[in-house]
């Protein structure tokens, strides 16, 4: 690894992080509105308006649904657009993020994860970005500070990438990441401003024949996101699939070059393993609890228990295969889940890590565990709880309850 | 669905048109078309600007009014609007 590059620790929250990083990638447009836990992000973001730090379009809107319409718009005409919202601010834009995504906007939104109403909750889990799962937009959830920092540069990187074109969201634990002190290495402006570069442009055919980079000009007219009938309708949605599938190979490669520049890494950038090379038993899970469980993990590996974690930093495009290859030689699984899919049996990384795994040639005991929501508190007790259970799986080779709650009053 | 459509692989992102709408014949979608008696029209011109999608005009050469039957789409307001009910719609 080249040497890296020169950087300033600061004692910094997610929320922070993540407006600084707006801040430093150059954006041409913000259009948002405040929600806890989000809401220090863009109260920062205005301040460096105010202050003149940024030359940014700073666009107050009225709701959520107009903050990613004004985004949608500033985004098509090539203007690079960040916004944030959380919990029911995602909910309500929800109609907006198919709009975005269809039109191939490559806005970057990051989203403080916070419960869904009723009862209402402002605290952490994830319910409103899995509901949005299928909106086409790229979904890479974060472990701490740092990470919401560096994601939330990469993101301009995957969004804008020709190959790409499509709208990022990065995930931040609402309260454990959005408003925790930590300590993060900063980069000086120049240094982010020279890696996410200027947008990018596919040349797309446009009118009789003529072709224009794929941007609202009045110079080069062109329409976009009409009408497209059950003749058409089909093919464009094919080419989301194509550009996600696409975004996987994206996502390696800025993640990498990022961490030539940083010297940090997290995973390959789709899927993080902690110590699970020679483990028996794994926990998977997205964003700030696997901290949690890399300090349960090392109690355990003390005591000779081989127990591992797979964490999936990028939810979509999901990393089906690679999940299938790093749990080949597991022989239990543990797929914790911060939100509910109601009647499904389970949750939805849980859904998806068994599909995935469906066609190994060996498959583990894989078990679901729904935790922490509306922000109730994971422990590293319960998680080495989580592994006693997968131990008298194997033992007993009886799977019992499917799908367990932890940290619930029974 | 005919063969030459475009595949998923060459039509432009987002719904970008590659074609002008001039070239697609929104007239298809009719159920009713809009009939004249000469006698009763006063040539006043209403249907003209009241027509939503252009498909009535004035023709110079002709002195009379013509409709475009591959854009209108039957929507009867030309027959709505006409004073002296010169306008009907038909079923095709």
């Amino acid at each position: 690894m080249k040497s890296v590059v020169k950087q300033e620790t600061q004692a910094i929250n997610g929320d922070e992080a993540v407006a600084l990083a707006a801040k430093q990638a150059d954006v041409d447009v913000v259009a948002a509105y405040p929600i806890t836990p989000q809401t220090i992000i863009v109260e920062k973001f205005s301040e460096y308006v105010s202050n003149h730090e940024v030359e940014t379009e700073y666009v107050c809107t009225e709701s959520e649904h107009s903050a990613m319409a004004a985004c949608l718009a500033a985004s098509v005409t090539g203007a690079r657009v960040f916004t944030a919202t959380a919990s029911a601010g995602l909910a309500l834009m929800h109609e907006m993020l198919f709009v975005t995504s269809g039109c191939r906007a490559p806005v970057v939104m990051a989203v403080a994860n916070r419960a869904l109403s009723a009862p209402l909750n402002i605290h952490g889990d994830h319910s409103d970005a899995m509901a949005e799962r299928d909106s086409g937009w790229i979904q890479i959830y974060a472990e701490n500070a740092q990470e919401v920092y560096d994601s939330t540069i990469q993101a301009f990187r995957i969004a804008e990438h020709l190959d790409v074109q499509l709208p990022v969201m990065i995930g931040l634990d609402g309260f454990t990441l959005s408003h925790s002190l930590e300590n993060a290495q900063i980069l000086a402006d120049q240094t982010v401003k020279d890696f996410v570069k200027t947008r990018q442009f596919p040349v797309v055919l446009t009118h009789e024949g003529k072709t224009a980079p794929f941007k609202l000009d009045p110079d080069a007219p062109m329409t976009m996101g009409p009408m497209a009938l059950p003749n058409y309708y089909f093919e464009f949605k094919r080419q989301q699939e194509e550009a996600m599938e696409n975004a996987s190979k994206v996502i390696k490669e800025i993640h990498d070059e990022w961490a030539q520049l940083t010297g940090r890494t997290y995973g390959d950038g789709l899927l993080e393993q902690y110590k699970l090379e020679d483990a028996e038993i794994a926990a998977i899970c997205i964003g700030s609890t696997a901290g949690t469980a890399k300090a349960a993990i090392d109690e355990l590996r003390d005591k000779g228990i081989k127990a591992g974690l797979l964490r999936i930093r990028t939810y979509r495009p999901f990393p089906a295969e690679a999940i299938a290859k790093a749990l080949s030689k597991m022989k239990a699984v543990a797929v914790m889940d911060r939100s509910m899919s109601f009647g499904g049996r389970g949750g939805a990384v849980f859904h998806e890590v068994r599909h995935a795994l469906y066609d190994a040639a060996v498959r583990p005991y894989v078990v679901n565990y729904i935790y922490g929501l509306g922000g109730r508190d994971t422990s590293t007790t319960q998680i080495k709880n989580i592994f006693a259970d997968l131990q008298k799986i194997i033992q007993t080779k009886r799977v019992g309850d499917l799908v367990r709650y932890v940290g619930l009053r029974e | 669905m005919s063969n030459k459509e475009k595949s998923w692989k060459e039509v432009s992102p987002a719904g970008v048109c590659w074609k002008s709408s001039k070239t697609y014949l929104t007239g298809d979608w009719k159920s009713f078309t809009p009939e004249r008696d000469v006698k009763k029209c006063t040539k006043c011109l209403l249907c003209t600007m009241y027509c939503p999608d252009c498909a009535i005009r004035w023709n110079e050469k002709l002195g009379d009014i013509e409709f475009d039957m591959n854009y209108c789409k039957g929507c009867g307001i030309c027959a709505n609007e006409c004073p002296t009910k010169a306008i009907v719609m038909k079923t095709e």
